[in-house]
């Protein structure tokens, strides 16, 4: 472990872990809360245009992320707010032009593409400074709106209607939470890669969703549990030689499907 | 900030109203006066249009046409004085929330968004779980409560607004029969209190026996501003309450339930 350490890119990497996980355990709950997996989903997908477009574009992959990012989250919300129909639908039309458009683009550029391999399924080992930085960015500005807001956001992840009669600003809340949402992926993107980021986005919240009942509470379950899977994960991975993002989501996996046995369990059982 | 509770402003006013959804019209010509410490119920059947006049009156449907005013404002201003417990099959039960929060809810207003809840709100907070015989359960979760103890939940959350008026939609759904009579009673408690309540139910029988008016609402509003359902309101409110024909007392149905009170 000592050892490890030695190395920056693990350095590197368990920083990214820690800031990772402080994003994806807060905007996950929302996210849970909400019922907004679907859409993060779509937003992640989406971003992969962006990356493609920045690729071809020569320049930074995190700037072209996070405008397709964000287009893509206010995009979908808006979608998902106004339209009475087929939201669903409308949403998974946009999360495949988004893959599409990416594809494409990086298509279109010359040269030698592996970069954009990472993107699509993570890289916590290849983190850079600049990253760090960026990740660090995102976390203080999650942090900051969420202490600023949260009794609204609460409220209105609980019963929007009740919100909106007390005159609360739940269409500017929702715009924030999906900018939120847009910025954490492309964070996440850099850890697990966008293919799996619904699940460190969702299991951790999930599982504090199971046992807890306050929204505080479950964001600081997740965002713990969320540390020790990104961590295990890449200690695994690490060990094994195995792809460090899917091994972060299996070991999320594994214990999200052992704490809903036991959450099921415990139901039945008298106490 | 008591607005309206003078005499010449009643609490609600709806003119020749008409409204619904996109190519819908739900409700046709809808004119209904809520005065101060009224208690009406609105009995009709699913799909005469309950929720959308409710939905209209919290200004979170634009009418068709026609004039709504709340405490003399429109709807989106004064909404503010009303206390909306929801039907609440539209939530989702299974929420990570406790009962405590839930009231706190309201306690939030556009005006207090910055601002830190204080002492004085913790103790509104309590007196109205108290009110509604809820404070013992302030840390449990909402989603392991009976149907009947979360509606109390949600009448305290109304209450905790400190409302001039109560909206009520289905306050009995998925309550058991017991707990129907409690909320009842609790209404009638808080009406007594000089809170104005407007209901909308499909359940007449229990309605019947606490509210001081009722009307019948199929997407026309038969409303007298009396206590009994007629033969008349009956005929043009047509399939409104079946199970009142059942029974074979359209008349005194009121008379008939009522107890010594």
């Amino acid at each position: 472990m000592v050892e490890l350490l030695s190395y920056g890119f693990m350095r590197n990497a368990l920083m990214a872990a820690v800031l990772v996980s402080l994003a994806s355990g807060i905007i996950g709950t929302l996210v849970v809360l909400k019922r907004m997996v679907f859409i993060s989903g779509g937003v992640a997908h989406t971003a992969y245009g962006g990356v493609g477009l920045a690729f071809y574009l020569g320049i930074n992959p995190i700037l072209g992320a996070v405008a397709f990012s964000l287009g893509a989250s206010f995009l979908m919300g808006y979608v998902q707010r106004k339209t009475r129909q087929r939201q669903d639908t409308l949403i998974g039309v946009m999360w495949a032009i988004g893959m599409a458009i990416g594809i494409i683009f990086a298509d279109m550029t010359p040269g030698y593409k592996a970069d954009l391999m990472s993107y699509l399924f993570g890289s916590i080992l290849a983190v850079t400074n600049v990253d760090l930085i960026l990740m660090l960015v995102v976390d203080i500005l999650v942090v900051a709106l969420v202490i600023l807001f949260y009794k609204e956001l609460q409220a209105s992840a609980f019963d929007e209607t009740f919100a909106r009669v007390r005159n609360l600003p739940v269409d500017s809340l929702y715009v924030i939470l999906v900018a939120m949402i847009g910025l954490a992926v492309v964070m996440l993107m850099r850890v697990v890669g966008l293919i799996m980021i619904i699940a460190l986005l969702t299991v951790p919240a999930a599982i504090g969703a199971m046992y807890l009942k306050n929204m505080k509470h479950i964001m600081l379950l997740a965002t713990g549990l969320s540390l020790i899977f990104t961590i295990g994960g890449l200690l695994i991975s690490y060990t094994f030689n195995l792809s460090s993002g899917a091994t972060i989501i299996l070991v999320s996996g594994a214990v999200y499907l052992l704490a809903l046995a036991m959450h099921r369990f415990c139901r039945t059982c008298p106490e | 900030m008591t607005i309206a509770k003078t005499m010449t402003h009643p609490q609600v006013e709806i003119k020749k109203l008409y409204g619904g959804y996109d190519h819908e019209t739900i409700l046709e010509d809808i004119n209904l006066t809520i005065n101060d410490n009224d208690f009406i119920g609105l009995i009709g059947p699913n799909g005469g249009g309950k929720t959308t006049l409710i939905k209209i009156i919290l200004g979170l449907l634009p009418p068709k046409s026609g004039r709504v005013n709340v405490m003399g404002k429109p709807p989106q201003k004064g909404r503010q004085h009303i206390g909306y417990v929801p039907q609440f099959t539209v939530f989702d039960s299974d929420f990570p929330i406790s009962v405590y929060d839930v009231v706190k809810m309201g306690r939030l207003s556009k005006k207090r968004v910055f601002r830190p809840l204080t002492d004085q709100d913790d103790r509104i907070i309590e007196e109205k779980l108290a009110w509604v015989d809820m404070l013992d359960y302030k840390n449990r979760g909402i989603r392991e409560l009976s149907g009947g103890q979360r509606q109390r939940v949600y009448i305290a959350r109304a209450l905790a607004t400190e409302p001039e008026m109560l909206i009520l939609d289905e306050p009995t759904i998925s309550v058991d029969f017991e707990s129907r009579a409690k909320i009842y009673e609790l209404l009638h408690e808080i009406n007594l209190h000089g809170v104005t309540i407007l209901l909308v139910s499909h359940d007449l029988n229990v309605i019947s026996r606490y509210v001081k008016t009722i009307g019948c609402l199929n997407r026309k509003l038969h409303y007298h501003g009396e206590k009994e359902i007629t033969a008349e309101m009956l005929k043009a409110g047509y399939n409104c309450p079946v199970d009142l024909i059942a029974h074979g007392i359209p008349h005194r149905v009121l008379a008939e339930h009522q107890e010594g009170r």
